[in-house]
């Protein structure tokens, strides 16, 4: 790989052993992946996968605390995936106790550290950071040294922003560094898709569902879309964006999705449209019976698979200001036909901090408050991943969250008839 | 017994046996609770990985496809390592991924003496060979010597 003479002498220890480390670090992962060169991480603001004070990633934090001491911190600002707490969150006396003296006991410690790397503000954790309230979205053909699979692959594909699918703490040594190893997603070539998918449903498909059975065909290739354009149309409105945003959480945590192309839609294949097709390029066709063929394919990890649901959560990746609103008028409209004033199941709809700010501004914060759903900026998948919570029967329309934990995924019309209408799981 | 040549990522030596994952091993899934609540076999949590759910990781020859899922991925391989619940080495079918090189690299640059030994490109063909229980062997120039 070329590095220029002053990377050189950042990696001979010119501004340190630390920062030597940091180079090196970026530099040995672009040689597994033949980068030519290291390019400057073009984007105001950076974005960190790890927003938790777990216990058990004491490691990650002693590395932090050894980069801080250094002085090897970064100039970009930058916003953390959702906190794993939320006492307004259903939870039991124990499962309390537990969360706050045993899982995570690092929290304060680690928010601290986070502060001091540079976090944009108190509040800035939410995995959707590009919600234009959060105030973290990248510009067209920015370079990012993100991390978060549902956040990398919308910078990628709904922003066009160019980013890797970092992992946690790589994230951090390309913000610190300022630069990231040229290859893969930010390169012209690696943006190419290598799979056609051929949307055939008979109606507009579930986001989550499409997004699961194109991951779990192409893995971490690129997708080109053809077909869905009919239902999502060809400018990236508030509906649309946050169709994709759920459809590619779903396509990166059930497969490894990092960048898909929308004909039509996406500000990539409006530009150059089928030139963005390898040749030899595979075909994936996904009509009805396929959709069901995926779904039923999804394991049910509960004791009981008749249990009436304990806990319902939607947004995960966290809810625009948009779906907002709609899953107020779904739960109203669900309530009014069952002939009930509260929801049945206790429901937890999540967003991040800023929305949930100026959400609360809104007449809709009080109607959404009357049907019982609580509002939360949580992590739902921290929230589930504990042996206390994994055997309560919880309820989803996440297909992140099905993936991650004990969640049963349900479509979101189904959420609606559930959690409006009570009764045992369908 | 066969052998098969990779591409060295992290060079080392490593004996160990088998545990295969035909599909792409989502490392958040999989090491989450073993790593939370002090596994030390790292006993795999992924209840959508048919092929190694409930099955032990640490000290194995983790053989698989990728890593898939959160970009966790490689903080957690980190982790693993610097806790000593690493597998014995990772035996990668296709090209590494970009999660799972970071896991490796973090942990060659940052932890003192981590060992896991990781080669990729293995080809298809290791993975139709190799089952759950075999011995492997690992050379620092990325050979890979599978046994009965």
């Amino acid at each position: 790989m070329y590095l220029t003479p002053e990377q050189e002498a950042v990696l001979a220890g010119k501004e340190g052993e630390t920062m030597a480390k940091v180079l090196k670090t970026l530099v040995m992962y672009g040689e597994i992946f033949g980068a030519d060169k290291m390019v400057p991480v073009t984007s105001k603001d950076n974005h960190l996968v790890t927003s938790f004070g777990l216990k058990a990633l004491q490691p990650v934090y002693e590395l932090m605390e050894q980069l801080i001491e250094a002085g090897a911190v970064s100039k970009q600002g930058f916003s953390a995936d959702p906190r794993p707490l939320d006492k307004n969150v259903p939870a039991s006396a124990l499962q309390k106790l537990v969360f706050n003296k045993f899982m995570y006991s690092r929290q304060d410690y680690y928010e601290k550290q986070l502060r001091e790397l540079g976090l944009m503000e108190p509040d800035a954790f939410s995995c959707a950071c590009y919600l234009d309230e959060m105030g973290n979205k990248p510009a067209y053909g920015e370079v990012l040294s993100w991390a978060e699979s549902s956040a990398v692959v919308y910078a990628n594909s709904v922003l066009g922003a160019r980013c890797n699918r970092n992992s946690g703490i790589m994230d951090l040594m390309g913000s610190i560094a300022g630069c990231v190893p040229n290859f893969g997603l930010l390169t012209d070539e690696g943006r190419r898709a290598s799979w056609v998918v051929r949307v055939e449903t008979s109606g507009m498909p579930e986001a989550q569902l499409l997004g699961s059975a194109i991951g779990m065909k192409v893995m971490e290739d690129v997708p080109y879309v053809v077909g869905l354009d009919k239902f999502l149309g060809s400018e990236l409105t508030d509906a649309a964006c946050a169709y994709l945003k759920d459809f590619g959480a779903a396509a990166a945590s059930n497969g490894a999705v990092g960048l898909y192309h929308i004909e039509n839609l996406t500000p990539e294949a409006k530009r150059y449209g089928r030139e963005l097709i390898r040749d030899g390029a595979r075909e994936y066709v996904i009509d009805d019976s396929e959709l069901r063929r995926v779904r039923l394919g999804y394991p049910l990890m509960w004791k009981k698979s008749d249990a009436k649901p304990k806990l319902c959560f939607i947004g995960c990746p966290h809810l625009s200001m948009a779906q907002l609103r709609e899953w107020t008028l779904r739960l109203e409209s669900g309530l009014r036909a069952a002939g009930r004033r509260k929801l049945a199941v206790p429901t937890v709809l999540t967003t991040a901090p800023a929305v949930k700010r100026e959400f609360e501004k809104t007449e809709w914060s009080a109607r959404l408050a009357r049907t019982g759903a609580i509002l939360s900026c949580i992590c739902p998948l921290m929230y589930m991943n504990n042996p206390l919570c994994a055997p309560m029967p919880v309820i989803t329309s996440s297909n992140k969250l099905r993936t991650y934990s004990t969640a049963r995924y349900y479509t979101e019309a189904e959420i609606a008839d559930i959690v409006t209408k009570g009764g045992g799981a369908r | 017994m066969k052998q098969f040549k990779g591409r060295a990522i992290a060079p080392g030596r490593a004996e160990a046996e088998a545990v295969v994952s035909r599909c792409g091993v989502n490392t958040l899934a999989s090491f989450q609770k073993a790593l939370q609540f002090g596994d030390k076999n790292a006993t795999c949590g992924d209840q959508n990985n048919p092929d190694l759910y409930g099955k032990a990781m640490a000290g194995k020859a983790l053989c698989l496809p990728q890593t898939i899922g959160s970009t966790t991925g490689g903080l957690v391989l980190y982790c693993a390592c610097s806790m000593n619940r690493q597998p014995a080495c990772l035996l990668f079918s296709e090209e590494i991924d970009s999660l799972a090189a970071a896991g490796s690299v973090l942990a060659a640059v940052w932890l003192d003496g981590a060992q896991m030994p990781v080669v990729d490109s293995l080809g298809s063909e290791f993975l139709d060979y190799v089952r759950d229980g075999m011995k492997i062997a690992v050379e620092p120039d990325g050979s890979v010597i599978v046994g009965e």
